[in-house]
């Protein structure tokens, strides 16, 4: 019956992940070890052009030269980089298949069981809300729905394997633009290493006619994942994008580089959310993924919008900050973050604003919550250069601290180089009041229902952002992450 | 309904609350009246199951249990209400998502059928027109951003919806103007009836002349030093605590 911090440590120690099982499948994969060799190998078994070989190539031999980046707020024990394994497929994708009838039912299944039932969702058009969605497991995609529908209205949803035969002219106008492929460590790694990832492109003046979405699943072990997604919304287009992660429970740390570049030329809108649920890793920090993203956005155009919305309850190490590159005059950039961790999870977790054009305007909301051992930074840059005339940011850091052996940190950064910007910051850090908690529990909610119901109130003014079936699910999801007796 | 015996109990080592002695029937009005510091906002917020104080001696038992064992949601299922001197402030969660989330976990402790959404919609609705309250307050965040006398309004509205069967209300009526005091004792009268009790908190007569208590206490360093009917409140309200203090 008491409130005090200690019980509720208990009541957010024992936290389950329901996507933690393996799915057996016979699967092709490299052996162990990163050399130009391998990247070769990759770029074979896609049958690659040779311009794509090239960039990889480039990318491998810069990222060879480049050391881990060591300034975020986190720690682990250093990672053997040839101990993974930089590909892996199960077996009968390797002939492609044309369409989901003739995917292994096994992985139909595994989709199935983490909630996305892709042949379903396919006959039950029309009923529900509709979304497309391509899967990524492993290293390579298995199945876009929705894909005849997409076509009509000319947008292009496909893996970026698939894009690359398909639509080789547009990949590569666009491909390592905005995030260049020394970018940094990993975003290198990635560009030398990729497997598979999404593509979408949303042709002049269209609305893309349903959600877009992508769920990707690590499933083999020793295996990382390093997607590479690319969204391209033409003049005045518009697109909502979504994605999903799960791995299953393993005791070894998983390696998850994934890059995603976003370009909006003028009056195109892109919104990409995220729920990211990776295996967080056991209570002890055995296990779990490292997730060291780059994810960046570039107003080309004039009047764009680029809206990132995360949700990041899982990994064991998250190092991320989705960024808005604000180029064209009168372009917009937001960034809205929930970002939990507990027992020995990290985040150094945050965004950057580069507002380059005239009167360009960002907004930073985000949410850090600290439960058990859980290290917590938010890490944000805004940068105005000189003729960012009239630019504006408003940036909200709010954190929650739930018990006393977690930590939250907060690191901005602000470059101003034009004097007419405007800048507002507010950041605040609280603890889950035992007051709050007893007064919840005086009106009949217990415990853990008042923590999870304050951690949801805390979280709104990002939910709300999201698309509404995946606020429901982010919040189911905080939940869980939250509760000691559920699952 | 109430029993209270003996009760000590401390906070920090302090003894704050030093031998009480109460019982509340069913359908009574009782008062509790006394100077700052002398164990009022203890004993109500002891009653709700905080857990800040320490239990030293004596027993408390509510409709036939032994209501020291219970923790705060179960002691709120079983039907008591603690009015807030200070109501917390949730930021985000809606008044609405916070009073159904409430109400329908004391039906579940109870045993009963948890209402749907329509029809918890047109009961809290009912509730929100009878405290003359404005009806887009629930989507607002509980307490969030309410001004002091809108909480206090906000702590009737949700006893009114959850009905419990002993109201405790810890200075409900400090911080109102006149004619939130006249609607939050409606609201307090409203739930009047031979099945509830009451148990008020207060430092003045004000509220009393709305809602008509049948006992008043007077507390001082922990203990009940007196006891009367309505006339104590006024005499009180003349003459102050001291020469009950002297007295006793």
């Amino acid at each position: 019956m008491s409130t005090n911090q200690e019980d509720i440590q208990a009541l957010v120690r024992n936290r389950t992940y329901s996507a933690g099982f393996v799915t057996d499948v016979d699967s092709e994969t490299i052996a162990p070890g990163l050399s130009e060799d391998v990247v070769r190998a990759i770029s074979a078994r896609k049958q690659e052009p040779e311009w794509l070989l090239e960039f990889r190539l480039k990318a491998y031999r810069r990222w060879l030269k480049m050391t881990e980046p060591k300034w975020a707020h986190v720690q682990y024990p250093p990672i053997d980089y040839q101990a993974v394994s930089y590909y892996s497929a199960p077996k009968s994708m390797k002939d492609a298949p044309k369409s989901l009838d003739e995917v292994d039912p096994k992985l139909l299944e595994t989709y199935k069981k983490l909630g996305i039932p892709l042949r379903e969702q396919e006959m039950l058009a029309g009923v529900q809300p509709q979304v497309a969605v391509d899967v990524v497991f492993d290293s390579v995609s298995v199945g876009t729905t929705f894909r005849k529908k997409l076509a009509e209205a000319g947008v292009i949803f496909c893996s970026i394997s698939e894009a690359v035969r398909e639509y080789p002219e547009l990949v590569r106008k666009y491909l390592g633009t905005v995030v260049p492929f020394g970018d940094n460590f990993y975003a290198a790694l990635n560009s030398a290493v990729f497997t598979d990832g999404s593509f979408v492109f949303i042709p002049k003046g269209v609305r893309c006619p349903m959600e877009l979405s992508t769920y990707f699943r690590i499933n083999e072990r020793n295996t990382g994942q390093f997607e590479r997604t690319l969204i391209i919304a033409e003049e005045n287009s518009h697109v909502s994008y979504l994605e999903g992660c799960t791995a299953p429970q393993r005791d070894e740390n998983q390696l998850h580089a994934a890059v995603v570049e976003l370009v909006a030329l003028d009056d195109a809108q892109i919104k990409y959310s995220t729920v990211q649920n990776w295996y967080p890793g056991d209570e002890n920090g055995v296990g779990g993924i490292y997730n060291f993203v780059t994810k960046r956005g570039d107003c080309r155009g004039q009047r764009s919008k680029i809206s990132w919305t995360q949700v990041e309850t899982g990994s064991a190490i998250t190092w991320k900050y989705p960024s808005c590159i604000l180029r064209g005059d009168d372009s917009v950039g937001e960034f809205y973050s929930v970002a939990l961790t507990h027992h020995r999870q990290q985040a150094d977790t945050g965004t950057k604003m580069i507002h380059i054009g005239k009167r360009t305007k960002s907004t930073i909301v985000s949410k850090g919550i600290a439960a058990g051992h859980g290290q917590q930074a938010y890490r944000g840059l805004v940068r105005v250069l000189p003729g960012a005339e009239g630019a504006r940011n408003y940036t909200q850091c709010d954190s929650l601290l739930i018990g006393d052996k977690c930590g939250a940190h907060t690191f901005p950064y602000t470059e101003i180089r034009n004097p007419s910007a405007i800048l507002e910051h507010e950041a605040t850090t609280s603890k889950i009041g035992e007051d709050q908690l007893f007064y919840a529990r005086s009106r009949g909610i217990a415990e853990e229902d008042a923590v999870s119901m304050i951690v949801n109130g805390f979280c709104k003014d990002v939910f709300k952002e999201l698309p509404m079936e995946f606020a429901v699910e982010a919040q189911k999801l905080l939940s869980v992450s939250l509760e000691g007796s559920v699952g | 309904m109430l029993d209270i015996k003996n009760l000590h109990a401390r906070i920090d080592g302090k003894d704050i609350l030093k031998g009480i002695d109460l019982r509340i029937g069913a359908g009574e009005v009782h008062a509790i009246m006394g100077p700052n510091g002398s164990g009022k906002s203890t004993l109500s917020k002891l009653l709700a199951g905080h857990d800040d104080y320490t239990i030293t001696q004596g027993t408390v038992s509510f409709d036939g249990a032994d209501l020291l064992e219970l923790n705060p949601e179960e002691r709120a299922a079983k039907g008591i209400f603690l009015g807030f001197q200070y109501p917390v402030e949730i930021p985000g969660v809606s008044n609405m998502v916070f009073l159904k989330a409430a109400l329908n976990a004391q039906r579940k402790i109870r045993g009963e059928k948890e209402l749907d959404a329509a029809d918890f919609l047109s009961w809290v609705k009912h509730r929100v027109k009878q405290m003359q309250m404005n009806p887009a307050m629930l989507s607002r965040g509980v307490n969030e951003g309410f001004s002091g006398g809108e909480k206090k309004r906000n702590e009737i509205l949700q006893m009114l919806v959850l009905e419990p069967k002993l109201m405790v209300l810890d200075e409900t009526d400090s911080g109102l103007d006149i004619d939130a005091l006249k609607i939050v004792a409606d609201g307090i009268n409203l739930m009047r009836s031979k099945e509830r009790s009451v148990l008020l908190v207060t430092h003045y007569q004000r509220l009393l002349d709305y809602v008509k208590p049948d006992f008043v206490h007077v507390l001082a360093e922990g203990r009940i030093v007196k006891t009367g009917g309505p006339e104590l409140a006024l005499e009180l309200e003349e003459k102050g605590y001291g020469w009950i203090q002297q007295a006793a």
